[in-house]
């Protein structure tokens, strides 16, 4: 097996994939997006729950199908997400996104990202990308509805 | 051994035969992630011989004018290539010259049929097209199985002309359910589309039974031959079918060029799709007269090269010879049946024991996604596809959101089986087949 693959499939993500971290929608979510990938039928919904009167995320709930990489992405970002403002979680989805386009030159910062910074190996799979993302452009989406309904 | 067994044995390829086949594409001897590529991917497009290249390459070279026009040397050697061509299919398909209309592909051969009829179905094309015309009350009928380019033009002409849309469903075994073939056309049925072979089972369906149904009831009969006419020898006058389509890409032939063929009657019938250049006989600002087909479906210069490439892939077909290539490809499909079936956790979709298939499978790896599983095969040189295959209905029938297609052709062999097969039954391993 190419180290490219070994680093794509790596066990953290493997593993994520398996047990998902935030798994199952709850009533009372702040905001949410429901996202697909019409090329492979992947989809997820994520909901941000935000403290009442603040701008912190309290945590993160998903559902969804698809491939492993989608899957883990999802986990690995809930996981990430808890107890950010929404400004520091949008500005660390610029980050996961810079690093997922630069077709390998870019190693996402572990220190900022954490374990989602084990995604970095998609980014030498272009067509995978979006898989990683999915979850990504959920929130950002989810974050903007937010902020228009706090207006 | 039974006379059928031993004609097949054969009627196999000997080694040097494959390999003298193979010698023919160039893009066969890539490697890819450091291994030699095994292209299993030829159900969506098939790679090129050099003799459809070379036939491109030819005609840009010696013969380039645009046809059906100008006077000029070159315009009358452009034009006798392109109608050679169109004779070649013709021949290939069982047709009359007349009766072949060129496409940009399958789909928009389709679309054809389905935007023609609706224009007949708004009083164009006169008393000849008011036949044709179908409206609230009638009935078009397609099966569940249906790519997504043999489904959405019916339900848009439906929608359009306030028809309603019908389906035969298929059993679990990916069969047609034969019951609902009587029940489902009947006598409201004005058009029954239906694809040939299946690009998701590998099936070939009972073309034979459906067309006679739908003779019985007075429907027009559409058929979707992207997965036969590569692979099978196609006699659509013994088929007895009203239309046909397919498409050149995946059958040896360039991109950008298809067929569909159609009853000469029925052609003539017909008012145009599109309209334009070319295809009129006399015009005046206010309304224009058409030419009879073929020539009243290709409005604007044709896809003059891609028909010739076309023709040239025809004639490797042909040279090689179209029971040969059933034969080698069901031998495959078969082995790839039998071995994909004996991996734990692996389930082929639509397994009927004895059925006719081509050499195409499409499989779900319980737990693991097909993403995964064609990145896993990707990393060794081999091509597969994931995903819906343009199929979504069917898939979510069968209980599945995507599954993972190999697809063989003539220039495929035994030991990329063996190794597609190693390659699944490891990725079930290194992903952990859930059950």
């Amino acid at each position: 097996m190419s180290s490219e693959l070994q680093a794509l499939y790596q066990e953290l993500i493997l593993d994520h994939s398996r047990h998902p971290q935030g798994f199952g929608l709850a009533p009372d979510a702040t905001a949410s997006s429901h996202q697909v990938n019409p090329t492979c039928g992947d989809e997820v919904t994520l909901q941000l729950h935000v403290e009442p009167g603040s701008d912190i995320v309290t945590r993160v709930t998903w559902e969804g199908h698809g491939c492993a990489i989608s899957q883990a992405s999802a986990s690995l970002f809930t996981e990430m997400a808890g107890s950010l403002t929404l400004d520091d979680l949008s500005s660390r989805i610029e980050l996961f996104r810079t690093a997922m386009r630069s077709r390998g030159a870019i190693e996402p910062d572990e220190e900022i990202l954490g374990d989602a910074a084990a995604l970095g190996g998609v980014s030498k799979y272009i067509a995978r990308v979006k898989c990683a993302m999915l979850a990504w452009v959920a929130a950002e989406h989810a974050i903007a509805q937010v902020r228009v309904d706090a207006r | 051994m039974t006379d059928t067994a031993a004609t097949t044995q054969a009627n196999a390829f000997s080694d040097a035969e494959l390999a003298a086949i193979r010698a023919d594409f160039p893009i066969l001897s890539t490697v890819v992630n450091d291994s030699p590529l095994i292209y299993l991917d030829s159900g969506a497009t098939s790679q090129k011989p050099v003799q459809v290249l070379d036939a491109e390459r030819s005609f840009y070279e010696h013969d380039n004018a645009a046809v059906h026009r100008g006077a000029h040397m070159l315009a009358a050697l452009a034009t006798e290539t392109f109608e050679d061509a169109r004779a070649t299919v013709a021949r290939f398909v069982g047709a009359h010259d007349d009766e072949i209309v060129w496409t940009s592909n399958a789909t928009e051969g389709i679309n054809l049929v389905a935007y023609a009829i609706s224009n007949a179905s708004l009083g164009r094309g006169g008393d000849a097209a008011r036949a044709l015309a179908i409206g609230p009350g009638d009935e078009i009928v397609v099966t569940e199985m249906e790519h997504h380019a043999n489904l959405l033009p019916w339900q848009e002409l439906a929608a359009r002309t306030g028809a309603t849309l019908r389906f035969i469903p298929i059993l679990d075994d990916g069969s047609l359910d034969p019951q609902s073939i009587d029940a489902v056309i009947g006598e409201r049925t004005r058009v029954l589309a239906f694809t040939h072979v299946s690009n998701v089972l590998g099936i070939v369906n009972p073309v034979a039974d459906l067309v006679a149904r739908a003779k019985a009831v007075g429907a027009l009969t559409v058929l979707d031959a992207c997965q036969s006419a590569p692979h099978l020898a196609l006699d659509l006058a013994a088929l007895d079918v009203d239309f046909a389509v397919f498409s050149g890409h995946k059958m040896l032939g360039p991109t950008g060029i298809g067929v569909l063929y159609g009853r000469s009657r029925l052609l003539n019938a017909l008012p145009p799709f599109l309209t334009g250049g070319s295809m009129i006989t006399t015009v005046t600002m206010q309304s224009a007269e058409y030419l009879p087909a073929p020539q009243r479906f290709e409005a604007g210069t044709q896809r003059i090269s891609q028909a010739v490439g076309l023709a040239a892939a025809i004639r490797y077909l042909e040279g090689v010879g179209l029971q040969r290539i059933a034969d080698h490809e069901s031998k495959l499909g078969e082995k790839l049946v039998a071995g994909l079936s004996s991996i734990a956790g692996v389930r082929v979709l639509g397994q009927q024991a004895g059925a006719h298939r081509v050499g195409l499978a499409s499989f779900d790896v319980a737990g693991v996604h097909s993403h995964d599983v064609g990145q896993f095969l990707d990393d060794r040189g081999i091509a597969v596809r994931v995903g819906h295959h343009c199929a979504q209905p069917l898939h979510r029938r069968l209980g599945v959101t995507s599954s993972t297609r190999a697809s063989a052709y003539l220039y495929s062999t035994e030991a990329e089986i063996d190794l597609l097969l190693a390659g699944v039954a490891d990725a079930t391993t290194f992903f952990g087949v859930r059950s």
